[in-house]
């Protein structure tokens, strides 16, 4: 027992094979994901958020949507059933952070895009009891009121090339234009009406 | 283009990983038990004491020792049973999505008959059928509840779908259409056109239509903008017309009267700022036979 002591009276020590024993769990699920074709590869036909998309995500996440709402469809009939097909790994290529989320108070949103009219998504934001009266999801009035900017939005998207997104110069050079005035409403229905709908068959 | 496996070299990295962890584990508990100093309880201490407190120096008890070496061999079943090691899938060949095909084959084979069944007969005759309604009410409950209502009688900007007046109409081929491709309403808006004047005089109007309260003299001069700019779609007489969606405007359902506007003010609203109003089309979500269903369900809602 003369190493184990070694061990628990050396704090650096100890540290440093804590981390080395809890890596060895991400070096073999997560590392070698980088590497397989099916997880790195984006699906046919998938294209980027657009500016507005990508505006109306970022709202998304800054209300908090994911902590209620999933978008990660199991393969499982009960699920397909209801949401469409099962989530694959290529959709999520560019998600970053991805919005896969860990519990559902309200449903899935993996397909939610083309489910419902843009009317019936604003009528819902303002007040989720006006066409759900058993909802118990907040209210979101100031999404009518609050404009967007558009100054950070080029940025956002640079990160996003950086990050392997193939956005192009020309898109990046014009999404302050095509973002600057509109309401939040606008780009979070716009971003809601463009999930999972690249994988139409089910 | 999709590879579902790994490259050579990291699929043997996942298994080296993997094995030299369990085969690690087993090493340490191997090595603890060996070298234990006791080989029975005892009241011997490991020497320390922290504020008092002092550890006995046991060796590990049997039934631990046996239930860690019951997970190394389960771990190591596992991976012969079911994928883990690299790219080695296990001998009983299980992935999830087999799993979910298997699911979805077996939910065909007892309900794919039902709906085939249902499929042959008309709306007609489905509409009479308690057995269809309750599957059609089911989808609806599901797919339509939402926006038309648990009770299909819509809500503001949703039509209702109980009542006797359609915007597409109501006959079963309509009401099929409508389900199949969905809708595209699209009201201009007139505020440019028509000018504020022009918006109190043609609401008076519309709303005279039916026999609402309504100023004369500005109905008269909205009879005027009615005729010149709205009867195109709505009709000289304002009965509306199925073909476009465009509503009959004389009885007296509001499907944009907004919960906090009078119907006249409603009506203005509209007319500044035009309507939209879309269906999402269902079929590519639900296929025919679930459509077929749907159908006669929401046929059956008006002929009760």
């Amino acid at each position: 027992m003369k190493s184990h002591e070694y061990i628990e009276k050396r704090l650096g020590v100890l540290a440093a094979l804590v981390v080395v024993v809890i890596s060895f769990g991400g070096l073999a699920e997560i590392v070698p994901l980088f590497h397989m074709s099916k997880t790195t590869t984006p699906i046919e036909g998938m294209k980027p958020w657009s500016a507005i998309q990508l505006e109306g995500r970022d709202i998304y996440i800054r209300e908090g949507c994911h902590v209620c709402h999933t978008q990660m469809v199991r393969p499982f009939r009960a699920e397909t059933e209801r949401y469409g097909h099962y989530s694959v790994a290529g959709e999520s290529v560019w998600e970053r952070p991805f919005l896969w989320g860990s519990k559902r108070t309200g449903p899935d949103l993996a397909r939610l895009g083309g489910k419902y009219s843009d009317d019936w998504h604003r009528a819902h934001m303002y007040n989720p009891r006006d066409v759900v009266p058993e909802s118990n999801m907040p209210s979101f009035p100031w999404l009518f009121q609050n404009t967007l900017s558009g100054d950070d939005t080029a940025d956002k998207m640079r990160v996003m090339q950086t990050l392997g997104v193939p956005y192009t110069d020309d898109e990046i050079a014009t999404a302050r234009e095509t973002v600057r005035g509109k309401t939040e409403i606008e780009a979070l229905v716009a971003y809601l009406q463009g999930l999972g709908t690249v994988m139409k068959d089910r | 283009m999709f590879n579902d496996s790994l490259p050579t070299f990291w699929s043997i990295w996942v298994a080296f990983i993997t094995l030299l962890v369990i085969f690690g584990c087993l090493w340490l508990v191997m090595v603890v038990r060996r070298s234990e100093p006791f080989k029975e309880e005892t009241e011997q201490t490991v020497g320390h004491a922290f504020d008092g407190i002092e550890e006995y120096d046991n060796p590990l008890p049997r039934w631990w020792y046996l239930k860690f070496l019951g997970t190394i061999v389960f771990g190591l079943g596992y991976l012969v049973l079911y994928p883990g090691l690299g790219n080695f899938q296990g001998i009983l060949n299980w992935s999830s999505t087999g799993q979910w095909e298997e699911e979805m084959a077996a939910a065909e084979v007892k309900y794919g008959p039902v709906f085939a069944a249902f499929g042959q007969q008309s709306i007609e005759a489905l509409a009479q059928d308690p057995k269809a309604l309750e599957v059609g009410g089911r989808l609806f409950a599901n797919n339509c509840a939402v926006c038309h209502g648990s009770g299909a009688k819509g809500a503001y900007g949703f039509p209702n779908l109980t009542d006797e007046e359609w915007l597409y109409g109501g006959s079963p081929e309509k009401i099929k259409e409508s389900l199949n491709v969905g809708r595209m309403a699209n009201m201009p808006a007139w505020q440019g056109i028509l000018g504020d004047a022009g918006i109190e005089e043609t609401s008076h109007y519309v709303v005279s239509l039916s026999g609402r309260a309504h100023d004369e003299a500005l109905a008269a001069k909205g009879q005027t903008h009615f005729q010149t700019y709205c009867a195109a779609c709505h009709m000289p007489t304002g009965e509306g017309m199925q073909m476009l969606g465009a509503p009959n405007l004389t009885d007296d359902i509001w499907l944009y009267k907004a919960p906090n506007l009078t119907v006249l003010e409603s009506v203005k609203q509209t007319l500044r700022h035009g309507r939209q109003g879309v269906m999402p089309a269902q079929l590519p979500r639900l296929g025919e036979d679930k459509v077929h269903l749907l159908t006669a369900y929401v046929y059956s809602l008006s002929q009760q």
